[in-house]
Formats: C-alpha cells, sequence, structure tokens
C-alpha cells in the first residue's frame, strides 16, 4: 500500500493543475475569440456608457416604464448578492409580509393600484413574487401586457403601438417546446426608449 | 407543454444511453477509441510523472484507500487554497467579499466538493475569489467526478471478472475518466453554455448605469468554467449563491436542458455499461427502465405541486402557479424537472428554490435523497447505487421462490449479503441520528427560525439527507453556515461519500472472486417488467420502513395541516 503514496499526493497536485489551470486557459482562449459578447457577460452599451446587462434585472420603478418582478437580492436588484426569499407557502411573512419586507397581498393591491386594475382583478403569479435569484430578467407576457396601459399614458403613446413593442420583444420557448413565453424586461424598455426619445412627456402629452 | 420537455427530455436520455454506454465500456477496459491518437500520449506521460504502474491491480480494499487517499489529498489542497485566498491575486475586490472564509466554512466547502456534495454554505459571489472557484472549485468537480466514475468502473469489474483477487488501478481509472470523459464532454458543454450567454471572464464586477439613472454593480467572473462540469461531475454547488436560478449561471431554457443531460447521461449510461460488461446488457436496460418509471412518478407529483397556486394565496386573485423562488424563463415545467433530476443525482444544482415549494413538492426531492440516488444516481457512484438495491431485490425474490439468490450471475453468500445489509442500513442510520442530533441540542434548532411548523424539520432532514447522498441541495431557510452544521454536515458527506463506497467495493470484490453462474430454468431472472416491479417495491418498501415516521413529521404533516 506504500507504494501508492507517490501517485496519491502527485495526482493531486498535477491533475488540480490539469483541470483547475489547463482546462480553464483552453476555455477561456477558444471562448473569448469566439462568443466575446456572451463571455464579458452579455453587456448593454448605450451611447458608450454600459446600462446594464441583457440578462441580469434592474430596477424600475417609474410610471414611464415596464417593471421587473419584485427582488430578494440584497435590498433589491443587487447583483452581487442574489437570492430569494426562502419562505415556505405555509410561512404568513410570505403572504402578509412583515416590517420593511412586503407580503405578497400588498404587492398584488401595489400592482393593481398602479396599473389602475380594480381590487379583484386578476395579477399574474410573477409579478408579485420573488424570484430564485433575484435577478429574474423576464416577466411574463400577461405581465407586461396588463403594464401597457399605463406605460401608454404616463408616455402619452397609444395602447396599440406598445402591444406591438411588447409582441416584438417577446422570446418564445426555445425550439418550440424549452422554457416558457416570456418577456425581457431591458430590451423592452430599450426599445421604448428608442420609440420614443422624450421619457417624460406627462400623462398630458397628446 | 412540460409534459412534452420531460418527454423530449427522457428520450434524449434514453438514445444517449447506448453510444456513450458502450464508449464508457471502452475506456473502462482500455480499448481503442477515437480519441487515442490524442490522449494516448497524455495519458502515458501522466503515469510516468505520478509514478502509476498501469498494470499492476488493486484488491477492492486498496482501491477503496486509494480513493479515500485522493480525497483527502484534495480536501487538503482546497482547504488550503481557500484559507490561503485573500493572498490570491484577480478580482472581485475586496470590498464585496463580505462573507468570512472561517476555518470551518472552509473546511466544509472542502470536503463537500471532494465528496461531490457541493453542499453551499456560503454564497460564491461575496466569498470566493475568481482564482479559488477556478483552481479549487472548478479543478475538485473535475477529480471528485473522476473520482466517482473510477469507483463506479472497479465496482462494475467485480461483477465482469471471474475467479479474480482484483477490481483494476485506481490511479489508471482516475486518469482515464479525466482524460476520455469529462475534459472533452467538459470542454463542449462549456462552450454551449458560454454561446447561451455564460459569463467566462476575469473583470472586475461591473458598473452599470441603469435607464433610470441609478448604479448597478454586477458580479463577473469565470463563470461557465464551472457550471457546465459542476453538472458533469454531478457535484452541483454554483459560481453564485442562487445557484443555476442565477441568469449568469442559467440563462437560457437550453442552457438548463444541457446541465440536465449533463447530470444524466453519464450516469444512465452507466448501466449499459455494467450490463455489457457482465454480459447482461437486458439487465443494464431494466435498471435504466426502472430509473424511469420512478423519475416519472416524481416529475408527476412534484409538478402537479407547483402547478397550483399554493392554498395559502387562495383569496388574493393570482393567476398562475407557484412562482415564488422560480425563474419566469423556466416557469414550473423546467424548474420541476430540475428538481426531480438533481435530487436524483447526486448534484445539488437548482434553478428554483426549494423552501419556496409546497410540501409535495418538498416531499418528492426528500424522498429521493433518502432513496439513495437509486434514479441515475452520482457519476459512477450511481452504478452500486442502484446494484446495491437490485441486489437487495435479488436476494428477496430468491428467498420468495427458494433459490439461492445471485445477481449478474454471482451468488449472493452470506459474505456478501453482509455487506449488502449494512450498506442498505448507512443511510437511515446517518441521516436520522444526526437529524436527532440536531433536533435535540439548541444549536441544531438556532439555524432554523425562517420558516415554521413541520417545515423547521424538514428543512434538517433534509440537510442530512442530502449530504448523505452527497447531493448538495439545501433548503435554503436552514442557516447553514455555523460551527453544529458545518461540522455535522461533514460526517454525513464522509460516511455517505467513502463509507458507502466501502461497503459497495468490498462487495464488489468478493463478487470478483466468484466464477459466473450459468443461468438456468431454477435462476430468477433479473431482465424482465416482474424483476422490475419487484426491484421499485424494494426500493420503496426499504425507504418507507427507515423514513416514513420522519417524513410523517416533516412534509406530511405540512401537506395535512391545511
Amino acid at each position: 500500500m506504500k507504494r501508492e503514496l507517490r501517485p496519491a499526493i502527485l495526482s493531486v497536485l498535477v491533475l488540480t493543475f490539469l483541470t483547475g489551470v489547463v482546462f480553464p486557459l483552453m476555455l477561456f482562449a477558444i471562448a473569448t475569440w469566439v462568443f466575446p459578447h456572451q463571455a464579458s457577460g452579455s453587456l448593454v452599451v448605450l451611447r458608450g456608457t454600459v446600462v446594464g446587462s441583457s440578462l441580469i434585472a434592474q430596477e424600475f420603478s417609474g410610471a414611464e416604464w415596464f417593471q421587473p418582478r419584485p427582488s430578494a437580492a440584497g435590498r433589491g436588484y443587487d447583483a452581487t448578492a442574489s437570492g430569494a426569499t426562502d419562505l415556505a407557502p405555509s410561512n404568513p411573512k410570505l403572504k402578509e409580509g412583515a416590517p420593511g419586507f412586503s407580503g405578497i397581498r400588498e404587492l398584488a393591491a401595489l400592482y393593481r393600484k398602479r396599473n389602475g386594475l380594480p381590487s379583484d382583478a386578476p395579477v399574474p403569479i410573477d409579478a408579485v413574487t420573488r424570484s430564485g435569484s433575484g435577478l429574474d430578467p423576464d416577466i411574463s407576457p400577461a405581465n407586461a401586457l396588463l403594464q401597457v396601459p399605463r406605460v401608454a399614458r404616463a408616455r402619452g403613446l397609444s395602447d396599440e403601438a406598445l402591444r406591438r413593442l411588447v409582441a416584438a420583444q417577446m422570446v418564445q420557448p426555445q425550439l418550440g417546446f424549452l422554457g416558457e413565453p416570456r418577456v425581457p424586461v431591458l430590451a423592452l424598455n430599450l426599445a421604448l426608449a428608442q420609440l420614443a426619445s422624450a421619457p417624460h412627456m406627462g400623462p398630458h402629452a397628446p | 407543454m412540460s409534459w412534452l420537455a420531460y418527454a423530449v427530455f427522457i428520450a434524449l436520455v434514453l438514445a444517449l444511453a447506448h453510444p456513450l454506454g458502450s464508449y464508457l465500456t471502452r475506456v473502462c477496459e482500455r480499448r481503442r477509441t477515437f480519441l487515442d491518437p490524442l490522449l494516448l500520449p497524455i495519458e502515458w506521460a501522466l503515469y510516468r510523472v505520478l509514478g502509476v504502474r498501469e498494470d499492476q491491480e488493486m484488491s477492492a480494499v486498496t482501491y477503496a484507500v486509494c480513493f479515500a487517499t485522493f480525497g483527502a489529498g484534495c480536501a487538503v489542497l482546497l482547504f488550503l487554497i481557500l484559507m490561503l485566498q485573500h493572498w490570491l491575486p484577480g478580482g472581485p475586490s475586496e470590498g464585496y467579499l463580505t462573507t468570512p472564509m472561517t476555518a470551518d466554512l472552509a473546511a466544509n466547502t472542502a470536503v463537500s466538493f471532494t465528496t461531490t456534495t457541493t453542499w453551499q454554505a456560503y454564497a460564491g459571489e461575496s466569498t470566493l475569489r475568481y482564482l479559488s472557484q477556478v483552481l479549487g472549485l472548478v479543478a475538485e468537480n473535475f477529480l471528485a467526478g473522476a473520482a466517482g466514475l473510477a469507483v463506479g468502473f472497479g465496482f462494475i469489474r467485480g461483477f465482469a471478472r471471474q475467479s479474480a483477487e482484483t477490481i483494476g488501478n485506481f490511479w489508471v481509472d482516475l486518469v482515464r475518466s479525466l482524460l476520455w470523459v469529462l475534459l472533452p464532454l467538459g470542454l463542449i458543454g462549456s462552450l454551449a453554455l458560454v454561446w447561451q450567454g455564460v459569463p467566462l471572464n476575469l473583470s472586475p464586477y461591473t458598473l452599470a448605469h441603469t435607464l433610470e439613472g441609478r448604479t448597478q454593480v454586477i458580479a463577473q467572473g469565470p463563470v461557465a468554467a464551472l457550471e457546465f462540469i459542476k453538472n458533469l461531475g454531478t457535484n452541483g454547488g454554483g459560481f453564485f449563491n442562487a445557484n443555476g436560478a442565477h441568469p449568469y449561471a442559467n440563462p437560457t431554457p437550453l442552457t438548463n436542458l444541457i446541465d440536465m443531460l449533463g447530470i444524466c447521461a453519464l450516469p444512465a449510461a452507466l448501466m449499459i455499461t455494467l450490463g455489457q460488461m457482465t454480459q447482461r446488457v437486458r439487465a443494464g436496460w431494466t435498471l435504466l427502465c426502472v430509473m424511469v418509471v420512478l423519475l416519472l412518478g416524481g416529475l408527476a407529483l412534484c409538478d402537479r405541486a407547483e402547478r397550483v397556486l399554493p392554498p395559502q394565496l387562495g383569496d388574493l386573485h393570482l393567476v398562475g402557479g407557484n412562482m415564488e423562488g422560480k425563474e419566469v424563463r423556466f416557469g414550473i415545467g423546467q424548474s420541476v424537472l430540475t428538481t426531480v433530476v438533481a435530487s436524483n443525482t447526486s448534484t445539488g444544482s437548482y434553478n428554483a428554490q426549494h423552501d419556496s415549494y409546497q410540501p409535495l413538492g418538498v416531499l418528492v426531492p426528500l424522498t429521493f435523497l433518502l432513496l439513495g440516488e437509486v434514479v441515475f444516481g452520482g457519476l459512477g457512484t450511481g452504478v452500486y447505487s442502484i446494484a446495491m438495491m437490485a441486489l437487495a431485490a435479488a436476494f428477496l425474490g430468491a428467498l420468495m421462490i427458494g433459490r439461492t439468490p445471485e445477481y449478474l450471475g454471482k451468488k449472493m453468500t452470506a459474505a456478501e449479503t453482509r455487506w449488502i445489509a449494512l450498506y442498505v442500513l448507512a443511510t437511515p442510520m446517518v441521516v436520522l441520528v444526526l437529524t436527532a442530533l440536531a433536533v435535540l441540542t439548541p444549536a441544531g434548532r438556532a439555524a432554523v427560525t425562517l420558516n415554521g411548523g413541520p417545515r423547521r424539520f424538514t428543512e434538517i432532514l433534509f440537510a442530512y439527507a442530502s449530504c448523505m447522498a452527497n447531493n448538495g441541495l439545501a433548503l435554503g431557510g436552514l442557516d447553514a453556515n455555523n460551527g453544529f452544521y458545518n461540522a455535522t454536515t461533514i460526517v454525513a458527506m464522509l460516511a455517505g461519500r467513502y463509507g458507502l463506497a466501502f461497503l459497495a467495493l468490498v462487495a464488489a470484490g468478493l463478487f470478483a472472486r466468484q466464477r459466473r453462474v450459468v443461468a438456468s430454468s431454477g435462476t430468477l431472472p433479473i431482465d424482465t417488467p416482474t424483476f422490475a416491479l419487484l426491484l421499485i417495491g424494494t426500493i420503496l418498501l426499504l425507504a418507507a420502513v427507515s423514513f416514513l415516521p420522519a417524513l410523517a413529521m416533516g412534509p406530511i404533516a405540512e401537506l395535512l395541516e391545511r
């Protein structure tokens, strides 16, 4: 058994070098050459400034923007502290909230108020739940469409134009069956900004 | 739509089983493969450097000792890398590393990664340097996975060989698993992930100026180097705290499918390897069918639980399933698939937070953990997870018809049966004793404060079941980074990895000594639907006998509570 000592010690060192240094370097060389945009984090650059990553949710709270799902990452949308609530459905805190934490009841009421919906209007579940990462970049199409009248009013645009915009940004399930239809919020808001480059026209605009 | 995705996934796993299984047979038996021109020189050089005499065969005990020694060496190296990480150059800058790397956390992480548990007691983006992730964790994901595959090869040889005192050379199996299997597949899979959007850089965290005029700091890093091999090696520890739910780690449903195939394809294919090497290919397919049946059962139950709104939210006029802790791009379907697959394969990858699952949605993965990873199972280790159960089933079946028990042409005498019985008892012993210890001590109870009621007990049971199964899934409501859990989960992880492997290898060594019995009319057939049913029954019965009381106090109580 003693003769196995040399392979035991050396294999740890040599194979760690092979898999922890050689492999990542090979991968790095190929990936940054073939997929430079993805390798650097799918960053979105607008007029020379990084405005975010198309894969990472960022906060939008103004009425003139489509808004992402609520977030439990850090203090909200903190892309250095991904995380979820970890609250069980049986935990009353999830529904009723706690000091400094909005429960689903409050989030649903807020969503209806903000979007001018009656108090018993059905709300898509993704609009009032926090995602697994706190950085979910997408919302459901139903959620996006319910926000259309509010955004249209704030920007003085027609509902119809915005519905077309949502449809154009919608991502279908991959290969037709993988995942769910979804609307990436940052892409939608970028398209929105391009559609009307004067974002603060207010409700009195024509 | 979800069921179409489930069906396509299972079809892909089954379609890959034969080609991959045949390839693994060639790798195990050192026969010719298409990669030989490239890899044989590297293999030769490695043996010279390491001092491995490739024709030197090992007894089962020596093989197990080498496996454990290699694991110990890896754990020590990883522990040192983690403890000394603040000396390492490169990002991310110190200000973002808010969780201190304490000795108990480093020890827990080191054991966790060398046992393929990759239980994450830490948050990657606020704890680890890029170089600790690559040099420490990426390497360990490869090495622990390859060591597991090696043990699987050793175990299979126990049944394949006749009148043999040895079951192969651990170092040869280790090197060949790395060179022929994990490194090439790892490279292809990782590139596919980058293509779909998984970052691979050493940049500082990005400062973005958002459209609404705020600033947002976005964690970066060599994410893609870790994310595929964590699945291929059935490890599971993610680059970020949110693991596969993080959009950088798992940006699209396609990356999720690739990850799930990475987890299942090799363990499923090893059933064919087992069948081919023991010249009982149909028996291998029978095991695979049993796995698929159990998998479908789990998918049906978990899907049913999560697709509906939690009853507690019934009066809020909400539309949709249980989306708390789930990502829109995965929806219910891909979240449930990942939960069921990961809980079966000693892979702690997740793309949704299980503590926010419904009681039945938690019961399914917890049960799979307690069954001992019999569906596909860990890379290599999954072979004996199911084979030991099949041996137990064959033993029971033979007793019922009054024959000498045998499986894959090998007789089960008192000597072999003793090790099989110990194996079957090990998981309940470790999991239940540690759970009881945690429940009975203030330190154990202090970590479960977030949720209430039976969910607290479930969180503790889940933690030890996960560590014993070398899985790494966790219910996030348990605050795992403290002295008590860092220490006790180490016990479970070591028992699950080295304890079970030792028992399985010793049994394999005993089987290797026997000659293969020729099947006669008195032999219990092991490749029929009847045997498949007997095996499913045995698996469920053994788990029920051991764990039903514990499950009744946890998820079942919660299920009945409303």
